[in-house]
């Protein structure tokens, strides 16, 4: 058990990111499940965030209370702007969520009760494993339920027409609205979590780069399931730390093995149909 | 008004800027009964079907269903009222199968609750199966019932069409729109269609195409409008469309005088 102690006080906070992240990538999964390429889930993450570490600190709420407080606030946040902003499709969709989290970035920098630029000190370390484990079995149970029902056939059918879709008698708009504001609850979700453990938070962890991270986590695995997300969010921050003996060079062949993964699987790693015909195809050839 | 008539179309105008398109169309499609719709190339036969499905807004007139209005509702309203519709280059959804395709037509006859659907209950489960079976009839309805787990992109150009219809009858509809439905199709595929077309209007719904094979049209349909330039030159049963001499003039053009 003493390698497990030395592992556990290496690796838990690395351990719990993955967990953090594979949110983070369902969460973005769940927005373009309807077709709907938005950036904005860095900043519900740090809405999430910094509502629940506040809410600990300073109000004392219990745990479960701070957890759903995270959650419900930036989905209430998408709720508002989604009216708005899910008007706009593809590029222009990216580019408007991409304005809002740095709006939300700015205020929160500018914010007294949020510390400004120095960040949120001292979150007490709450988060254990099994809360990530539970919330994270939860969500994907969710959202298997979901993506066999009308309701996922309906975000499939928006992804690929939306015209056909409208058509078929699905209420378009709702639906959008219902994929962002579900995605931007999973994703406060996960930054309460991630305040948590991680002690300090700060308003540079939710901009720009945050939010093609978790888009690149969603791109890396696949969206064609949900296995393919937190594949990508697990590689995506294990790698990093495997190639720790680069040094210098580390930043260099992460990017590089992102490139090769999009140029020869654009469908990400996890793709069920390619992977099966791959192996239909050798078996075809030993016959 | 006559209550027989499903579909009233009644002085409608539609313009793009300067561009008339519409001007003055009316006609009715009675219930259980083939409409047709006929016209040289950009007469404006599919803007016809893009204002009754509330893709567009008419410009002037109206457009009465059963009765009541269409005008001002949503395109997904107007599919609830009972019209649906297939699309002159096929929108089926391409990375789903068959039998996913056609659910996605029963969206507003499935009548579970979020809650239902989390704890996955027997009432959720039950109208999931029912949708599931339902799918598979009207997939055999087209024959296409022995591909139900295909995904779509892989039929061919004529089981897309097939699909398609499937997938417009799933929304249970009273006016079933058709847009070119036998385009690209070979002989015996139209001959196989027109019986389903007729199969179709035998169990109650109501059928409005747009066709440009005349054949076709001139033996399936009870009525047809001819459009041209925006304009409906001529109305009637198919012998009356077909000795009008207008109607001969816009498709042959105009004999010189001699």
């Amino acid at each position: 058990m003493e390698w497990f102690n030395d592992f556990w006080s290496t690796y838990s906070t690395l351990v719990f990111t993955v967990g953090v992240h594979a949110l983070l990538a369902l969460s973005i999964w769940l927005t373009l499940s309807c077709g709907l390429l938005s950036l904005a889930n860095a900043a519900f993450m740090g809405v999430g965030a910094y509502v629940a570490a506040l809410l600990t600190v300073n109000l004392e709420w219990s745990f479960p209370a701070v957890l759903l407080a995270g959650a419900v606030t930036p989905a209430l946040v998408a709720l508002l702007i989604g009216a708005p902003v899910l008007r706009l499709s593809g590029v222009y969709l990216a580019m408007a969520t991409l304005a809002f989290g740095e709006v939300v970035r700015i205020t929160i920098l500018n914010l007294e009760i949020t510390g400004g630029p120095e960040g949120l000190n001292g979150i007490p370390l709450i988060t254990e494993g099994w809360h990530i484990v539970l919330i994270l079995a939860v969500t994907i149970y969710s959202l298997a339920r979901l993506r066999r029902s009308k309701i996922g056939r309906a975000f499939e059918a928006i992804k690929e027409d939306e015209i056909a879709a409208r058509l078929m008698g699905i209420n378009v708009d709702r639906y959008k609205l219902l994929a962002f504001t579900l995605g931007a609850f999973i994703a406060g979700l996960a930054g309460a979590l991630n305040a948590h453990f991680t002690f300090f938070i700060s308003p540079r962890e939710y901009g720009f780069e945050n939010a093609v991270d978790i888009l690149t986590m969603a791109v890396l695995g696949g969206t064609t399931t949900l296995i393919g997300p937190m594949l990508g969010g697990t590689i995506l921050t294990l790698l990093p730390e495997l190639l720790r003996s680069l040094h210098d060079f580390r930043s260099l062949v992460n990017g590089a093995v992102l490139i090769l993964v999009v140029l020869f699987l654009p469908k990400g790693i996890w793709e069920p149909r390619r992977i099966r015909a791959f192996f239909g195809r050798n078996k075809g050839d030993q016959a | 008004m006559s209550a027989a008539n499903l579909l009233s179309i009644r002085h409608v105008g539609k313009h793009f800027g300067g561009l008339h398109v519409l001007q003055d169309v009316s006609f009715e499609v009675p219930a259980g009964s083939i409409y047709g719709l006929i016209g040289p190339n950009g007469a404006g036969k599919t803007t016809v079907f893009n204002l009754i499905t509330g893709l567009l807004t008419p410009s002037a007139g109206s457009i009465d269903f059963q009765g009541a209005s269409l005008i001002g509702q949503q395109a997904h309203q107007i599919t609830h009222r009972g019209i649906a519709r297939t699309f002159q280059n096929i929108r089926i959804f391409k990375e789903m199968d068959l039998l996913e395709n056609v659910m996605v037509g029963m969206h507003e006859h499935l009548n579970y609750g979020p809650l239902a659907l989390l704890l996955n209950s027997g009432a959720c489960r039950a109208a999931e199966k029912r949708a599931r079976e339902r799918a598979l009839e009207l997939l055999s309805w087209v024959g296409l019932d022995h591909k139900a787990d295909m995904l779509a992109d892989n039929l061919s150009y004529g089981d897309q069409r097939k699909l398609e219809f499937a997938r417009a009858l799933a929304t249970e509809p009273k006016l079933l729109l058709l847009d070119e439905p036998v385009a690209g199709m070979n002989p015996s595929e139209k001959t196989i269609l027109m019986e389903e077309i007729n199969n179709i209007r035998n169990r109650g719904y109501g059928v409005f195409m747009i066709e440009h094979d005349m054949r076709f049209v001139m033996g399936l349909c009870d009525r047809i409008a001819v459009l041209n330039f925006g304009r409906i030159i001529a109305e009637g049963t198919p012998d009356e469309v077909r000795n009008n001499p207008e109607v001969i003039e816009a498709y042959l053009g105009k004999e010189d005088a001699a």
